[in-house]
């Protein structure tokens, strides 16, 4: 039987997504229930005076009009540890107080949906605004430095060396300040809820949650529940890209208004009102300074993050941490503050800190590089971390030089003309970019189970998500592997909280976590079946000893007589036993102590720009990755390639453009806050490097749903630069900002 | 904090868990004196969707896809926006490709619409439906429905050499050469979050060159 | 969504007779289920038009008249429109998507609404142009989308339709019936600047019905361009937008100039001081910089928005250098 792990196996969920049979969290058919739809606040700070609520009461089939007057108090809301993500504070309902835009002010229940969006237009609101304060620029002698910051709770700030001394030795410097914008998540799938009480004291989620179970645990306490007593199933996720990690405001309120009206409630947070409510990523403020030797050699590196966090609850866009580990320079200082802002609490968003950061760090290496007059690459790889010069720990492993090698070969980026504006086609400036990506390898503890079932087929449970990240796929490839099966005899099953726990789907940290406990457990009941096989003296193993036991094709047998052997059916049949089972957890070893574990990669971007109009292409981009083992060849390119579309949207179009006066995002939907369309994105060729890692996990495999996004927007930014000889630092590169 | 909240609506916790059965009847409407508007004058109306007629009694006010979606529970058909700037909710009208959340259902009268669940026969996928596994043309999935509507048709635009932004010459009518940058033009009005373009692409290009062969 | 009763007349005369104070035709809905879902429009009474005998494209005094319910995708692709006004189907077919041409109508297009941020959303207080009197926060707001000529101290925003961008270049006319009869609207009459009075977009009057839209013939419509600059590849709106139409001379002479600007006014901006420096000039792009420069020359910017009077300059020139190596 050849190995499924790495092969590029088709969809398991496919079938059912291409037919759209797959039920999203919106669509699971709960009788009699009612729809719920959210009031939002169109102030970014004040008081509720008042809520005219009696026209949307008198419409026909209105069931339930809540707001802070009538909502019911959760008193376990106050003084809870913060435990993100999914421990955001939440805005359900309690006070008058507006502290951002697209707050949840109220919520209508009614039998129909066109009745509860009427009647919620209806309701009048009556404000004594106040003037809110988003702006960064203006405000930095008001930053603060938070305590630690990203997923890994790093120190907030580092020193390494003597930044002024590594400045000064320096042959050529540079001091710039980069800037990226809000951005806001918008999965295609808005945020949505089914809450249905099936007892007072047991609530069932249909929910769009990365995390089924930090979406109970989270749940339950803020509703004052037993953990166990919230269900919670997410079976598809129409894409989360961390948005759905934590969880926000309207999940609560969707269950608190079923309460209310005694029926299963159906809430979807609608476009607008997703930016806001739902986290987003901050504006970074990146000021980045780095000075080198004739030769390329880095004396010195800063990196200075400026971001914003709510009034009330705290987030950093960790941008900084890129510029700790990816160079080898003695001198290097990072830091991370925070400004409050009148806004919703900004959160995880694909490859939080990293995406940023690297444009920040990898743009600034860039203009050194012209400084230097010096490859980009060259300079890169004159700089080479061997080990990671922050932590001092070697790397678990680091296939960065080969993942510039292939993808600068790929691209043919020696034929780079090195001078800016020197290459042309047409109306189009052509230029060519590089970056580096990277992103950290993590894990978190994760459970499954497998079994093997009367008629030869295989179950393997884990509560764990899919996003679109190919979860089904993968986890269905592991376990038949272990049982020397096809991918069809094998049914996985997630997203529910009946099944064994598992982390939250963020930080790429899936495949690592839970296909890493669906491997032992998948081995486990390979250990089980050989034992019973070769313990019972009825079995034609009887007496074999366990590893001469293989498992092929639904049978067990002999490698030295492959003739002796049984099939599954029969092993269970004698046994008298409806099925076999095993479990097992994973955890994080001591790994973390004793390696510093990345992926990395390279990518390369040719651009096209209107030499008059400003109006930029990306023609093509390389993208070179070493992120461990490959579990399914298909969607981990899948993967990478949506991360680096995502790296094109943060180079060239994303931005919720904010009305500093009002405190709001003026384009809150998908024609004015753009994204790439199928137009905007150009030849994409993925490339990974053969990466054998056996320290990070047991499968050898690092995360790679965020690395594609990282050093994506500094490359697409240096290309644009090398066509224009224009540098434009503040991310969206618009044409406004280059026929400036 | 609400003060002015009625002291009877907020309860502890062990109340608020407590009342669910009870029914929260103290919020729940007509609460607040006679309903006065009036309920709305529903229309019928007779569609054909999947091929099967659809006789209906609906609010005016039903879009087109929360018929489809809340009514008739064909939830094959995506709510990504629901103001035509996505393309989730792409359904084939006539054998058109439409946004149906703009439109609404009593608008319909008489005509055959297709949705996704309609276009596989039987067990067997509509050459699309295949194409967008064998290239992998999605990731979460939501997108993927109105995705495939819109390439159905078109494959039809194309045969019919209807011109498109990127068409070099429309004044010269010919038939129109086939390239990415078409296809891409003609795929844009449906929005990919996960970013399968590069992969849509691939299956609508290999569907193409297979029904030409 | 207020409730609404519900019509769907065969007739004109029924279609007239349908509409009353509160009542709204619809013909793809593209914009005006947009904007009932927001809350702007909130008709009482919806008369869907999509069964009047509207829908042909007829060869009409020597030029082409079109029915204001043909589908824009149709217009676009229909063979004696691509070869007599190629300018007409790029326009369309740089607007939107497929999927929303297929509905769009000739007829609403015309009367599509702007996309001003401010006045698409109700929760925003101040828009004269929805509710009169109530101030236009674009002007202190984000206004990098908004206007740079014609615009007034009330409104400043911008009309968003391509389509119209070269139906004003061909100068078209709109064909109306209405209670008091039949009327013809040329286009440069057809959509208003703002002035004091932003909430009417056009002369329509209340009650009239855009039947046809006429365009006139024009031998040398076929040396035209649309070019279209906007944030995306795709589906999004234009910054700014020009429809340019040559008739030159054998020698290369500009006869006469038709040049028509898109994302710059509360209208389609017919660019007549371009114009009229171009008539009788040999096109290069000196000259045509000029003529650019002078059709801009009052324009106003506003915080976020001056880029646009550059970015129109530089687009007039393009899109006429581009015509003018079009074969007529
Ligand atoms: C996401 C998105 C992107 C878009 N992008 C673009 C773009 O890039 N470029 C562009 O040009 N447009 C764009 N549009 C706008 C689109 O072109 C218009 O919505 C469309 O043309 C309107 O036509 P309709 O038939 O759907 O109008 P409707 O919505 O039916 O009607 C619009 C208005 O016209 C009235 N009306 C309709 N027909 C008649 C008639 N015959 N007589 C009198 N009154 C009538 C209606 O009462 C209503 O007030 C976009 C729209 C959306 C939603
Ligand atoms: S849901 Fe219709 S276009 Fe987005
Ligand atoms: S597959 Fe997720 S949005 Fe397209």
């Amino acid at each position: 039987m050849p190995e499924l792990i790495g092969k590029p196996l088709d969809r398991i969920d496919g079938r059912l997504k291409v037919t759209g049979g797959a039920p999203y969290a919106y669509e699971h058919q709960v009788p009699n229930a009612v729809y719920a739809t959210l009031i939002v606040s169109s102030i970014a700070k004040g008081r509720i005076v008042s809520m005219e609520t009696r026209r949307a009461e008198r419409t026909p089939s209105v069931l339930l009009v809540m707001t802070h007057l009538n909502a019911p108090k959760l008193p376990q809301l106050e003084g809870q540890p913060k435990k993100p993500p999914t421990g955001r504070v939440v805005q359900v309902l309690q006070d008058e107080v507006v502290r951002y835009a697209n707050q949840p002010i109220g919520l209508v229940v009614a039998e129909s949906l066109e009745a509860a969006i009427e009647a919620a237009h209806l309701v009048e609101v009556k404000y004594a605004a106040e003037q809110p304060e988003l702006e960064l620029e203006s405000r930095l002698s008001q930053a603060a430095a938070p305590q630690k910051v990203g997923g890994a709770q790093d120190p907030s700030a580092t020193h390494r060396g003597d930044m002024q001394a590594g400045m000064a030795e320096a042959d050529a410097r540079i001091e710039h300040v980069y800037s990226t914008p809000f951005e806001v998540h918008n999965p295609m799938e808005p945020h949505a809820t089914i809450a249905v009480w099936d007892a007072p004291d047991h609530l069932t989620l249909y929910d769009a949650t990365q995390g089924v179970f930090t979406d109970r645990a989270r749940v339950a306490q803020l509703l004052g529940l037993q953990a166990e007593n919230v269900h919670v199933i997410s079976p598809y996720l129409g894409g989360g890209f961390g948005s759905k990690g934590p969880v926000w405001s309207h999940v609560i309120l969707a269950a608190m208004a079923a309460k209310q009206v005694n029926r299963p409630v159906k809430l979807a947070v609608t476009r607008p009102q997703m930016f806001g409510m739902l986290g987003f990523r901050s504006q970074t403020r990146q000021a980045m300074a780095a000075g080198a030797k004739r030769d390329g050699t880095l004396t010195a590196l800063s990196h200075d993050t400026v971001c914003h966090t709510s009034t009330f609850d705290e987030f950093v866009e960790s941008a900084s941490l890129p510029s700790r580990m990816l160079y080898a320079t003695p001198n290097n200082s990072t830091s991370h503050k925070l400004i409050r802002s009148d806004i919703g609490t900004p959160s995880f968003m694909r490859a939080p800190g990293e995406s940023v950061g690297t444009y920040g760090l990898e743009a600034a290496m860039d203009e050194l590089a012209y400084e230097l007059k010096m490859d980009p690459l060259e300079l890169r790889l004159k700089n080479y971390a061997e080990t990671d010069p922050e932590k001092n720990l070697p790397w678990s492993s680091k296939s960065l030089r080969e993942c510039y090698r292939m993808g600068a070969e790929r691209f043919g980026w020696s034929k780079r003309s090195p001078e800016p504006r020197s290459m042309r086609r047409g109306n189009a400036l052509v230029g060519w970019g590089m970056a580096t990506s990277e992103y950290p390898t993590r894990r978190s503890p994760s459970n499954a189970s497998a079994r093997l079932n009367a008629d030869g087929t295989f179950s393997v449970d884990a509560g764990t998500q899919d996003l679109g990240t190919g979860t089904y796929t993968i986890m269905t490839q592991i376990a038949a592997d272990s049982f020397g099966v096809a991918a069809n005899r094998v049914k996985f099953r997630l997203g529910d909280t009946l099944l064994p726990q598992t982390p939250v789907s963020g930080g790429s940290q899936t495949a690592a976590s839970t296909g890493s406990a669906v491997y032992l457990a998948a081995q486990a009941l390979r250990e089980k079946l050989i034992q019973t096989a070769i313990s019972d003296a009825r079995s034609p193993l009887s007496g074999e000893s366990a590893q001469d036991v293989a498992l092929e094709n639904g049978r067990l047998f002999s490698r030295k007589d492959p003739s002796k052997g049984e099939t599954f059916q029969a092993l269970l049949a004698r046994g008298g036993q409806p099925y076999l089972e095993a479990q097992a957890s994973a955890k994080p070893g001591p790994e973390k102590e004793r390696y510093s574990m990345y992926a990395f990669g390279a990518q390369f971007v040719e651009v096209h720009v209107d030499a008059d109009l400003g109006q930029i292409k990306v023609a093509r981009m390389v993208g070179c990755f070493g992120a461990g083992r490959i579990l399914n060849a298909k969607t981990a390119r899948s993967q990478l390639m949506g991360g680096m579309v995502w790296g094109i949207s943060l180079a060239l179009y994303e931005e919720a453009h904010t009305d500093y006066r009002l405190g709001r995002w003026v384009n809150n939907n998908l024609a004015e806050y753009h994204v790439p369309t199928n137009a905007d994105v150009g030849q994409i060729e993925v490339l990974w490097v053969d990466e054998k890692d056996d320290h990070i996990n047991p499968l050898g495999a690092k995360g790679i749903g965020e690395i594609g996004i990282t050093g994506a927007g500094a490359a697409i930014a240096n290309a644009v630069f090398h066509a224009t000889g224009k540098r434009v630092r503040d991310l969206p590169i618009t044409l406004d900002k280059v026929i400036a | 904090m609400s003060d002015k909240s009625p002291g009877d609506l907020s309860v502890s916790r062990r109340e608020f868990v407590g009342t669910a059965v009870a029914g929260g009847a103290a919020t729940v409407l007509p609460a607040y004196g006679q309903v006065t508007e009036p309920s709305p004058e529903l229309v019928a109306c007779t569609l054909t969707i999947n091929g099967q007629r659809e006789d209906i009694q609906v609010d005016p006010r039903v879009t087109l896809l929360d018929l489809l979606r809340e009514r008739l529970h064909l939830t094959g058909t995506k709510k990504g926006c629901d103001h035509g700037q996505c393309g989730a909710c792409t359904v084939l009208v006539d054998g058109k490709r439409i946004n149906s959340c703009l439109t609404l259902a009593v608008m319909h009268e008489g005509s055959k619409i297709t949705t996704i669940e309609g276009l596989a026969e039987g067990s067997n996928l509509h050459p699309m439906q295949a194409a967008f596994i064998e290239f992998d043309g999605f990731q979460c999935g939501y997108c993927t429905p109105g995705q495939i509507c819109s390439a159905v048709a078109l494959l039809d635009e194309l045969k019919a050499g209807a011109p498109s932004a990127v068409t070099p010459n429309v004044a010269e009518v010919r038939a129109i050469e086939v390239t990415d940058d078409e296809i891409r033009e003609r795929m844009s009005g449906n929005i990919c979050r996960c970013g399968a373009y590069p992969n849509i692409v691939a299956a609508v290009r290999a569907v193409q060159s297979r029904s030409n062969a | 969504m207020r409730q609404f009763t519900y019509t769907c007349p065969k007739t004109i005369e029924e279609a007239l007779k349908a509409h009353t104070s509160e009542a709204a035709f619809i013909g793809g809905g593209t914009n005006l289920v947009d904007l009932m879902k927001m809350g702007v429009e909130r008709p009482a009474r919806l008369i869907n038009i999509n069964r009047l005998p509207l829908t042909s494209i007829e060869e009409h005094e020597g030029g082409v008249r079109v029915g204001a319910l043909v589908s824009n995708s149709d217009a676009a692709a229909h063979a004696f429109i691509r070869e007599r006004y190629p300018v007409l189907s790029e326009a369309i077919l740089a607007g939107a998507s497929q999927q929303l041409r297929n509905m769009a109508t000739m007829g609403g297009n015309l009367l599509q609404r702007t996309r001003c941020y401010y006045f698409y959303d109700p929760s925003y207080k101040e828009c004269n142009k929805r509710t009169p009197g109530t101030g236009c926060a674009a002007k202190q707001g984000f206004n990098r989308i908004h206007a740079i000529l014609g615009a007034s101290e009330a409104c400043i925003a911008v009309h968003p339709s391509d389509m119209c961008v070269a139906l004003s270049a061909l100068d078209a006319v709109v064909q109306v019936t209405g209670p008091k009869g039949d009327r013809s609207i040329p286009f440069r009459e057809f959509h208003r600047l703002p002035g004091s009075m932003p909430q009417i977009d056009t002369n329509l009057r209340p009650g009239e019905l855009i039947t046809y839209i006429d365009i006139p013939p024009i031998t040398y419509a076929r040396r035209s361009t649309y070019l279209k600059v906007r944030d995306r590849n795709s589906y999004a709106f234009a910054l700014v937008s020009v429809a340019a139409i040559l008739d030159l001379d054998s020698g290369g002479t500009l006869r006469q100039a038709r040049i028509a600007l898109g994302g710059v006014a509360h209208k389609p901006w017919r660019a007549t001081k371009a114009e009229g420096l171009l008539a009788g000039k040999k096109v290069n792009e000196r000259i045509v910089r000029e003529a650019a420069e002078a059709e801009l020359a009052n324009a106003k910017a506003y915080r976020h928005n001056s880029f646009k009077v550059e970015l129109a300059q530089r687009s007039i020139v393009r899109a006429v250098i581009a015509a003018g190596e079009k074969n007529a």
